[in-house]
Order: C-alpha cells, then sequence, then structure tokens
C-alpha cells in the first residue's frame, strides 16, 4: 500500500499522493485539484503552490486520459534497469484539463519522422513486467 | 565594490586514473597561485564546487581545502549540479563584496570516472524528477533530446545544425591543450554517430570527464596590487526554474537562462551585443543553440542558422566555445564554471593563443545546472 507500484522502477516509495497508484488500478488517472483556488495539478501534488491552501483543500480530479503530444524522444543508451527495454520512446502530453505526463509512447511508428507533434494521444493505465504500474501513451 | 579575477588555473581534462580529487583540485590551484604570484597566506577562503555523489570521499570541502594548503581558512561546498562551481564563484563574489573576505580561491573540481559504468548510469536514470519521471527510463540525454525535438519542429532546426555546433567545438578543441579531444571531427562524422537519445547523438553529447579549474577573485584594492591584468566581473546572474520539465512553460527555451542574462546584462549594463566572446553549456548540441537564443545573441528560433552561418566561430558575429565547450573538454561537471571563466579571463587578456579572439574586451560565460534546473550568466569585462 503505498507509492512503491508506480514505475518500472520506484525511487520514490512514500509520499503524500500514494493514492494515485490506487486510482491508477481502478483505471482512473486523477491528478490533484485546488477547491480555494482552482489550480489544478498533473502531476498530482499535495499542495498548492499558487495559493498556499491547508492541504484539505485539495482534492482528487479525475482526468479524460486526453491530451495533445508535445514532443518526444526515443531512448537509445537506458539507465541500469530499463537495458532491456530499449529503444523505447518517451513523450510528454499536455492534457486536456492541465498539467502534463511523461510516460512511455505504446507502438510508435518505425518511423519516428511520422510521430507529429501536436496529435491527439490517450492515456491509459497499464501494469508491466507483471506487477509494476505505469501509464501508457496511445496514438490515436 | 569592484571584484576582479587574479589568477586562473585549468587541470587537463579527461580520465584522470592518475589522481585523487584532491589531487586534481591541487594541479589548478597551484597554477592560479603562480599565474596570480600569490601564496596561500594571501587568500582568506575557499570555496568549492563540486557534486558531491560522484565522489567516494564524503563532505568534499574537508578533503579539498586540506590538501590544497587552505587549513584553517573557511571552506564549503556549492552544489548547482553541472553548474556547482559558478554558484562558488557567485557566493565568494558576494562575500568580498560584503566586505567578508579579500581574496577567495574558487575551486571548480569533480572526478566522476571513480564511479563504474554501471554506477554512472544508474545516477544518470536519476537527473529529473524521480517520482513521476525517472521510473519511464529517462536519462539526462534524453531530456536536451526533447527539447530538440520540440525545436525542430517549432523553428526548422535540422539535424545537421546540431552537428555542426559539434564540428565547431571539436575544431577548437583540437586547439586546446587541457581539453578531453583534441582533435577534430567532420560533418558526416558527427551526423552518422550512434544514437543516443533520439535526435541526438554520441557527437551531440558532452562527455563525463574528471578534471579541475580555479579561479582566485579579489577586491579592487587588492586586485589592483596583485596584477596589471585583472579581469573585472561585471556581473553574475542567477535564476532557477522547475525540476521537472513538465512544469516549464515551454520545450524550446531554458527559462532560468533567460532570467540569469537578463540579470547579468542588468548588473553590467551590457547587452548581448556588448559581449566579444563567451563560452556556453554546450552538454548538448542542442544546449548551445538554446544558449544562442536565451542569451539573445539572435532571435528565438534562429539559432541553428546561426550555426549554420558559423556566426559562432572566430571572427563571425560572436564567437563561442573557441576553447572547445564541454564538448570537446569534457565535462567534469563541478569544474566546467570555473574552466569557463578561465577561458573567458585568457581570452580578455589576450592569452589565447591560437584561439584568440582579437580585441576581446567583454566575454560572458553561462554556466547551465542539470536540465536548467539553474543557470549562472557571468559577465566579464579587462
Amino acid at each position: 500500500m503505498g507509492f512503491d507500484e508506480f514505475g518500472l522502477i520506484n525511487f520514490v516509495p512514500f509520499t503524500k499522493v500514494s493514492d494515485f497508484t490506487d486510482y491508477l488500478k481502478e483505471g482512473k488517472l486523477k491528478g490533484k485539484h485546488c477547491k480555494k483556488c482552482n489550480a489544478v495539478y498533473f502531476p498530482p501534488r499535495a499542495d498548492c503552490v499558487k495559493c498556499f491552501a491547508p492541504e484539505s483543500e485539495m482534492e482528487w480530479l479525475e482526468f479524460s486520459g486526453r491530451g495533445k503530444l508535445l514532443t518526444f524522444t526515443t531512448i537509445h543508451a537506458a539507465p541500469t534497469g530499463f537495458e532491456t527495454k530499449v529503444p523505447y520512446t518517451i513523450g510528454v502530453v499536455d492534457l486536456e484539463e492541465g498539467g502534463r505526463l511523461l510516460a512511455w509512447i505504446e507502438e510508435p511508428p518505425e518511423d519516428e519522422a511520422k510521430l507529429e507533434l501536436g496529435i491527439d494521444v490517450r492515456i491509459e493505465p497499464k501494469v508491466i513486467d507483471d506487477n509494476r504500474l505505469i501509464y501508457v501513451i496511445k496514438i490515436n | 565594490m569592484k571584484v576582479a579575477v587574479v589568477g586562473i588555473g585549468h587541470g587537463k581534462f579527461g580520465r584522470r586514473d592518475d589522481a585523487t580529487v584532491q589531487e586534481l583540485g591541487f594541479e589548478a590551484f597551484r597554477d592560479a597561485l603562480n599565474d596570480a604570484n600569490l601564496t596561500i597566506q594571501d587568500i582568506d577562503a575557499s570555496v568549492i564546487g563540486s557534486v558531491p555523489e560522484y565522489h567516494k570521499q564524503r563532505s568534499l570541502p574537508g578533503v579539498v581545502a586540506e590538501y590544497i594548503g587552505m587549513n584553517p581558512k573557511p571552506t564549503f561546498l556549492t552544489e548547482a549540479a553541472c553548474a556547482s562551481s559558478s554558484a562558488a564563484l557567485r557566493t565568494a563574489w558576494a562575500d568580498i563584496k560584503a566586505g567578508l573576505h579579500e581574496v577567495v580561491a574558487v575551486v571548480g573540481v569533480q572526478k566522476m570516472l571513480e564511479l563504474t559504468t554501471p554506477e554512472l548510469l544508474a545516477l544518470m536514470g536519476r537527473v529529473g524528477d524521480v517520482q513521476w519521471e525517472s521510473g519511464f527510463g529517462t536519462t539526462f540525454p534524453g531530456y536536451y533530446a526533447m527539447y530538440a525535438t520540440r525545436h525542430m519542429h517549432d523553428f526548422g532546426t535540422t539535424k545537421d545544425q546540431l552537428s555542426m555546433v559539434a564540428v565547431k567545438n571539436h575544431f577548437y578543441g583540437a586547439k586546446n591543450p587541457k581539453a578531453m579531444f583534441q582533435k577534430e571531427v567532420t560533418l558526416e562524422k558527427a551526423k552518422s554517430a550512434r544514437m543516443v537519445a533520439s535526435p541526438l547523438n554520441l557527437y551531440d553529447c558532452c562527455a563525463n570527464a574528471d578534471g579541475s579549474a580555479v579561479v582566485i577573485i579579489a577586491n579592487e584594492d587588492r586586485a589592483k596590487k596583485i596584477t596589471d591584468t585583472p579581469v573585472w566581473i561585471e556581473g553574475i546572474g542567477s535564476a532557477s526554474a522547475p525540476m521537472s520539465v513538465l512544469r516549464r512553460e515551454n520545450l524550446i527555451s531554458i527559462p532560468s537562462a533567460v532570467h540569469a542574462s537578463h540579470d547579468a546584462y542588468k548588473q553590467s549594463g551590457l547587452q548581448p551585443k556588448d559581449i566579444d566572446v563567451a563560452d556556453v553549456h554546450d552538454c548538448f548540441t542542442i544546449a548551445e543553440i538554446l544558449a544562442y537564443e536565451d542569451l539573445g545573441f539572435c532571435e528565438r528560433g534562429q539559432g541553428g542558422k546561426l550555426i549554420e552561418e558559423k556566426q559562432t566561430y572566430i571572427g563571425g558575429k560572436i564567437p563561442v566555445n573557441v576553447d572547445g565547450g564541454l564538448k570537446a573538454k569534457g565535462h567534469p561537471v563541478g569544474a566546467t564554471g570555473t574552466s569557463m571563466v578561465v577561458e573567458m579571463v585568457k581570452q580578455l587578456r589576450g592569452e589565447a593563443g591560437e584561439r584568440q579572439v582579437q580585441g576581446a574586451e567583454v566575454g560572458l560565460a553561462h554556466n547551465v545546472g542539470g536540465i536548467g534546473q539553474y543557470c549562472f550568466v557571468s559577465i566579464f569585462k579587462r
């Protein structure tokens, strides 16, 4: 019970937003919303840095999973723990509700030139390598 | 109060299996002392710029200050990733301006290659936000690659233009005896290297290295007594940016570099057009192109064109990284900031030999930490 299930490798098992992984397991992508100033955060954070409201003002907000591809790269030289996954393509997505997300692009076109920035994409929760919880970017 | 650089020293950058981190620091410190014609009694404090996680030795200033003979004078570490020794310079500069010290040694030193390759690769996986990004296998080149992808999309910057930065910096690195790589490369070779993180290939990336560079700075009164050729620090701008690229306004500019340069231009009363020579933080070729734009050497989006027109070679509009840059010198992270200062001082003294920008009066050093989480922009005048 905690954040340790998130990511192929997890470096940060403890966080105030560990409920995120529980929602992800239910198939829901959630960010945080500040009831006081209406700020929306993805990745979620426990504290509103716009208005410094009390922690109790922050609520979970379900995201549609829709967004637009801002940029990407295909990693060929991997860090420790990712050696068997290369090459893998990482994308950054501007989410419809606000905030951004970084994740793997699932099944990117073989020719990278065909991957256009600004296209509509979908974010989907996924379990990989038996028990690792992530989300992936799917090209519509 | 005016503050000047009065002494410089620069060790050999590269794989230095022959020396410990404190021995590396000593090389450059001794050169700087000799250059300034000072003894350690003349120096009031040392500030060490370095990234501690690369060393087995904990609490680096302890071992460095002792080995270079600076006990019992004050010492401490500044850390701002790849800009750690620019943070040291700014801190030492502030100490002098505050009247706390008169002469301070700024020691940039780093030994990265005492770590094994697996250890380095593990560190490489933790350069971004470890909570939300590292679990997807992000890497240092990967982050800059995502900047490159976006810059190419928005402005038509080309892969060839990226490679042209590498060609230029290796061209000048071949003339720098302290550089890790002292060999020119052709555009063909630079373009066809193996991919690291698309669109960046091996020649778009700088190399981890060991090395040190030291500068001694002094207040106006002392500086004038120490040397006939003081190089004045006209301003040191500094700024920060979100750890994660996700939380930045865009991926076509390093925001801390924009803020730090505005700060430095304001402090110095100088403008981009006044800069005669610059060292910028080319940890990746795209980073040099972003620097041209962030510093105002060209309009946003025109960085690729600037290198293609060879405007950043000697003889061009603004010569950049004529010491070879991080690309050819190697990038011992803690030593890179002071290495830039050493080059600017050499240029402004007219001591840069075949790399000399004739008549250079104003120099600028742009030192980025991490993926732009920190940036320092320093302006020097002879």
